[in-house]
């Protein structure tokens, strides 16, 4: 007995519908599930409430006029501190924003996989996190002597999460080989549907895990499906297979200067099959090429 | 002889805040906190770890920029472990907010109004966490009435001493805010309540230029205020040491001496 994950980007996308909350794993500009984000802008899906450690998987769905809601402690791209997509969607208050601390987001996120309603905290007191108009924060008070006043972190609830993975096999256990995993074993913990775009589907056996189990995010039950997408973290780094494009992300940047630009851009880099996203971006020997950026 | 520049005096004005910090992970945001942290560690606090930004502590300090020669990691500083780490409080940051006030509450989520922001920046990141859990500092290359506000910052992200926000009346408990560098000064949290004071002028500044600059009122230290320490000919050879791809020359416009021309 055999079962095989792997499916297309366009078969995650149809799995997708109005309204929902979608999870995306990685950090800022790095190992962020670009290929199954760039499928998103092709669908006709909309009304997304997007949760991120924010990168160009934020501004390009931004720029796409893709979001409702945004849940974010930042988004970023790294060398390019303000994301210009990002920065125009929040300028126009086209989208709703849960803004949290980097720590609250991790732990609305380990909430959810506990199956917990929220966790208690003290970060956020007295900040405006606590001030918003988008959710009205709750604290509880510690049951125990010392009586302390908390704040209840809520869980976030995701209906899909979508991470990006170096390898796994068919059945999907996943190889996340980069220096950092940042959170996405809660991403997987966190959503019912979780999808993987992987650099490489290889033999269960090829994954090595005797040697490799420090790499191995989560178990495989948690994961819904696998595709195969080479350089699908492009521009974003899958260090080590390859790193972030800097070049690129000046493209992108400048992409945000009219809607002529983002016309442009949409058209070379969006509105384009893989194989003709991998020209316009180089091609693969230019992407393994790509010097390791320094932060 | 070299002579010191004004970006050599911010760096060892910097490197005080972590001198006497014992063992914590030390974190300078932008070049010249940065390579605060890295002189603190070469000449005062050996114990302190310092990352390269990314995610491995360094056995010595990382230079900012292109790697110069082979680097050692002593240590994993991937982000869950970083949140780990300074939830447990021994971590002390400096780091640069668009807008402050005069509680020390620190802004660099928007201009404006939340929901529909003049001027969107990066989102408050780990800092309402960080202000009240470990030790803070900050560095402000342009000392001006607009990051140095009157009134409160438009988005609060940093907690600071202003009991209307403190929960049931009581600051948090790891609410420490340190030291403030500048162009123009050093300051500290030591006047009457916590209010902000100069406690060094660099030299050829003024108080009255210091408080013309700032959009609320400041306290002295002493009178007359000291001169911040203008780094000796050893200091300047290990920042030089610390920084060998210049970055510290292209912070300030022009790279000024640490001494004003006459």
């Amino acid at each position: 007995m055999t079962f095989d994950k792997r499916m297309s980007a366009a078969d995650v996308v149809g799995q997708l519908s109005d309204g929902m909350t979608i999870g995306i794993g990685g950090w800022a500009t790095r190992r962020k599930p670009m290929a199954l984000v760039r499928e998103i802008l092709r669908s006709d899906v909309k009304d997304l409430t997007v949760v991120s450690y924010g990168g160009p998987d934020v501004g390009l769905l931004c720029a796409a006029g893709k979001v409702k809601k945004l849940v974010f402690a930042f988004v970023s791209l790294d060398h390019y501190p303000l994301e210009p997509h990002f920065r125009a969607a929040r300028q126009s208050g086209s989208i709703a924003v849960l803004e949290l601390d980097e720590g609250l987001f991790h732990w609305g996120l380990r909430a959810a996989a506990m199956h917990l309603p929220f966790l208690p905290t003290r970060v956020g007191i007295g900040t405006d996190i606590l001030n918003q108009s988008g959710f009205a924060f709750k604290t509880v008070k510690s049951p125990y002597a010392d009586g302390e006043e908390l704040v209840a972190m809520p869980a976030l609830n995701l209906d899909v999460a979508l991470i990006h993975a170096q390898r796994s096999d068919e059945k999907g256990n996943l190889l996340v080989t980069s220096p950092d995993p940042f959170f996405d074993e809660l991403f997987a913990r966190a959503a019912p549907q979780v999808y993987a775009s992987v650099e490489q589907v290889v033999t269960t056996a090829e994954l090595d895990m005797a040697t490799n189990a420090r790499f191995a995010l989560v178990e495989r039950a948690r994961i819904t499906g696998i595709v195969e997408a080479p350089f699908g973290a492009h521009p974003t780094s899958a260090n080590p297979d390859y790193h972030l494009d800097l070049r690129h992300l000046k493209t992108y940047v400048e992409s945000a200067a009219s809607p002529e630009a983002w016309a442009a851009y949409r058209q070379a880099f969006v509105d384009v099959d893989d194989a003709q996203y991998l020209t316009a971006v180089g091609g693969a020997d230019a992407l393994r090429a790509l010097p390791r950026p320094v932060y | 002889m070299t002579e010191a520049t004004l970006a050599d005096l911010v760096i060892l004005s910097c490197a005080q805040a972590w001198r006497h910090d014992g063992e914590v992970m030390a974190t300078g945001i932008g070049p010249l906190p940065r390579l605060g942290t890295a002189l603190a560690k070469t000449l005062y606090n050996p114990l302190l770890q310092t990352t390269d930004g990314e995610c491995f502590y360094g056995d010595q300090p990382i230079a900012p920029g292109k790697r110069t020669g082979p680097v050692v990691y002593e240590g994993y500083a991937n982000y869950d472990r970083v949140f780990s780490a300074l939830w447990g409080g021994r971590r002390h940051a400096m780091v640069g907010p668009v807008q402050f006030d005069r509680f020390g509450q620190a802004n660099i989520s928007v201009i404006g109004d939340h929901d529909k922001p003049k001027s969107a920046m990066l989102g408050a990141r780990g800092f309402p966490g960080n202000s009240i859990i470990h030790p803070n500092s900050f560095f402000f290359p342009s000392h001006s009435t607009r990051a140095l506000i009157a009134g409160e910052v438009d988005f609060v992200c940093m907690a600071g001493y202003n009991p209307a926000r403190y929960l049931n009346g009581k600051p948090p408990a790891g609410l420490d805010l340190r030291i403030i560098v500048t162009n123009l000064c050093v300051m500290d949290f030591g006047g009457p309540d916590h209010q902000v004071r100069v406690v060094s002028l660099h030299p050829g500044v003024t108080f009255d230029e210091v408080q013309a600059n700032t959009g609320f009122p400041l306290a002295h230290s002493a009178e007359p205020l000291p001169e911040t320490a203008v780094p000796t000919d050893d200091e300047l050879a290990v920042i030089a040491r610390l920084d060998p791809n210049g970055v510290r020359t292209t912070i300030f416009k022009d790279n000024p001496p640490a001494r004003r021309a006459a």
